[in-house]
């Protein structure tokens, strides 16, 4: 990784850090989703809290990348900084490496109260290696909603990817089974649900905490919405550069 | 030693002509204005040369290269437009990051004094005022010790006093050996700064050369008047109608307004004043005024 990276991801960092209203929506919503939904209902049962907790370690994990690249790209893309950047001596790739570097240390700070909370207030447990393929499989569902955040944050302006964003999490969430047990779902989400990208991801997410195996509709299009997404993503950046810089 | 150069560009966005057959050379120690109205295609010139658009046909080269190319950018400054500063970043961290992007940058303390910016240092980039944040607007164009900068109207809508500390930073590094492109639609701007001017308008280059040239070609004035109709006057350049008042430019006002008074034509309401820039435009191009009756030339 170059020194460049670092330094286009250490500054979009500081950025992002010195927006609170950013920061309360990348670390307050999942946590507060946490101690209001889980600890609560689920918080003395050890196998619904594992699962409940999982589930929403997904949900920032989708909530983190969509709504932190479809914004913050949406709104950098109406900042005349953002062209200036291109006028200095690095391509494209530094800054936008950095961004992505930026999105993953946004959802590792997601993560972290989310986890601290099902630690300290529910019965919720894993192994070591049950903590260590979580957090590969946090890594792996970044990959989909980084692109679908990257692929609203260049396709729309910044009202619009605001909106869109706002529009699309609730349901991913939702129909995806992310508040619902994995075992007894109601019947629309069981459904609709295999065919959402926050269902491949949680079950996933699951299968790496406890000893829930996965269904394999759900991966399968896992990976076809991680395809697809990054097509949009491309499409979107594309349509962005030539528009701004062709 | 020519460092930044333009053969035969044309820049079109949709149906619209920004850039016309544009042919222009920055040799290295020069500054120069480019100076034209709103819409003339300045700052198109600007973002071909430094790579931030591509020309629709002809060519661009900057240190002898495509300035698309990183490298080849490693020698210039451009300052962003002031509004386009990240307000949450701090004067400091600015003037840092961009300094990481090159191999020997200025000192950040030395960048903060040249610019007047030393106790700004800390402060926020969004609690600036619109004097300060333009300072660093330009501050930013030189980090990288440049051997040649852009810089885009640079002091437009400035108080005098922050104008002549931003003209005092660009002289410097003027007598040092660098080289400036500006652009402006101030005249006095460019006269002040500048050794060569480049006049654009419509896209198209309608005069390029040492300031004393092009202030000659521009110092037309205005004269107009209520009469009708006049009999034929020595010297005028372009005349024009509207609310029943006729407008004559010419370079000699005193002996258009003797030969007027010695007609013995009648007219009231005579008035005398240099042109703007703008009527300058009208006179370098002869091209047509969309609100007044149509320019016509004195020989017509």
């Amino acid at each position: 990784m170059s020194a460049l990276t670092l330094t286009h991801a250490r500054f979009l960092l500081l950025e992002t850090i010195r927006v609170p209203v950013a920061l309360i929506g990348t670390l307050f919503f999942p946590a507060a989703a946490m101690l209001f939904f889980v600890v609560p209902f689920a918080g003395d049962d050890p196998t619904a809290a594992t699962f409940a907790t999982a589930s929403m370690v997904t949900f920032a994990v989708m909530t983190s990348n969509l709504f932190g690249h479809g914004v913050g790209v949406a709104s950098d893309r109406a900042l005349p900084w953002d062209a200036y950047t291109r006028t200095l001596p690095a391509g494209p790739g530094p800054r936008f490496a950095g961004r992505i570097i930026v999105g993953l240390v946004m959802t590792a700070a997601s993560l972290l109260p989310v986890v601290v909370i099902a630690v300290l207030l529910t019965e919720a447990t894993t192994t070591p290696l049950g903590l260590v393929l979580g957090a590969g499989a946090a890594l792996v569902a970044a990959i989909p909603f980084t692109l679908m955040g990257l692929a609203v944050g260049y396709g729309l302006p910044m009202k619009a990817a605001l909106a869109v964003a706002q529009v699309l999490f609730f349901p991913l969430a939702f129909f995806g089974g992310l508040m619902s047990s994995p075992t007894n779902p109601p019947g629309i989400v069981q459904a609709v649900a295999p065919y959402l990208p926050t269902r491949g991801a949680v079950e996933l997410m699951w299968a790496a905490v406890s000893d829930y195996s996965p269904d394999p509709l759900p991966l399968v299009m896992l990976g076809v919405w991680t395809v697809a997404l990054a097509g949009l993503a491309l499409l979107a950046y594309h349509r962005d550069e030539s528009r701004r810089f062709r | 030693m020519i460092l930044a150069q333009m053969r035969n560009v044309t820049r079109r966005y949709g149906d619209t002509v920004a850039l016309d057959g544009v042919d222009l050379s920055i040799r290295a120690g020069e500054v120069v204005g480019v100076l034209g109205p709103n819409g003339a295609g300045k700052s198109t010139l600007l973002k071909l040369l430094v790579g931030l658009r591509r020309p629709t046909s002809g060519t661009v080269e900057l240190f002898g290269g495509s300035p698309l190319d990183p490298a080849n950018r490693r020698q210039i400054g451009v300052t962003p437009q002031e509004t386009g500063l990240v307000p949450t970043l701090r004067v400091a961290e600015c003037i840092d990051y961009v300094a990481r992007h090159y191999p020997d940058p200025l000192p950040r303390d030395e960048v903060l004094a040249r610019f007047g910016l030393e106790n700004l240092a800390r402060r926020q980039t969004g609690s600036l005022s619109g004097g300060q944040q333009r300072r660093l607007a330009v501050a930013l164009a030189f980090v990288g010790r440049p051997r040649l900068v852009f810089l885009d109207e640079p002091t437009t809508g400035l108080d005098v006093e922050i104008r002549h500390v931003l003209w005092d930073a660009i002289r410097a590094f003027h007598a040092e050996g660098g080289t400036v492109l500006l652009t402006s639609h101030y005249l006095d701007e460019v006269e002040a700064l500048a050794q060569r001017v480049v006049v654009i308008d419509n896209g198209r280059v309608l005069a390029d050369d040492t300031v004393d040239a092009v202030r000659g070609l521009v110092g037309v004035h205005r004269v107009s008047m209520a009469a009708m109709p006049l009999p034929p006057l020595p010297g005028v350049v372009a005349m024009s109608e509207s609310d029943g008042r006729v407008h004559l430019l010419t370079p000699d006002a005193d002996e258009l307004v003797r030969a007027l008074v010695r007609s013995e034509a009648p007219f009231r309401d005579l008035a005398v004043r240099p042109t703007t820039l703008e009527e300058a435009f009208l006179h370098l191009t002869s091209r047509r005024p969309t609100a007044d009756q149509p320019l016509t030339g004195a020989n017509a």
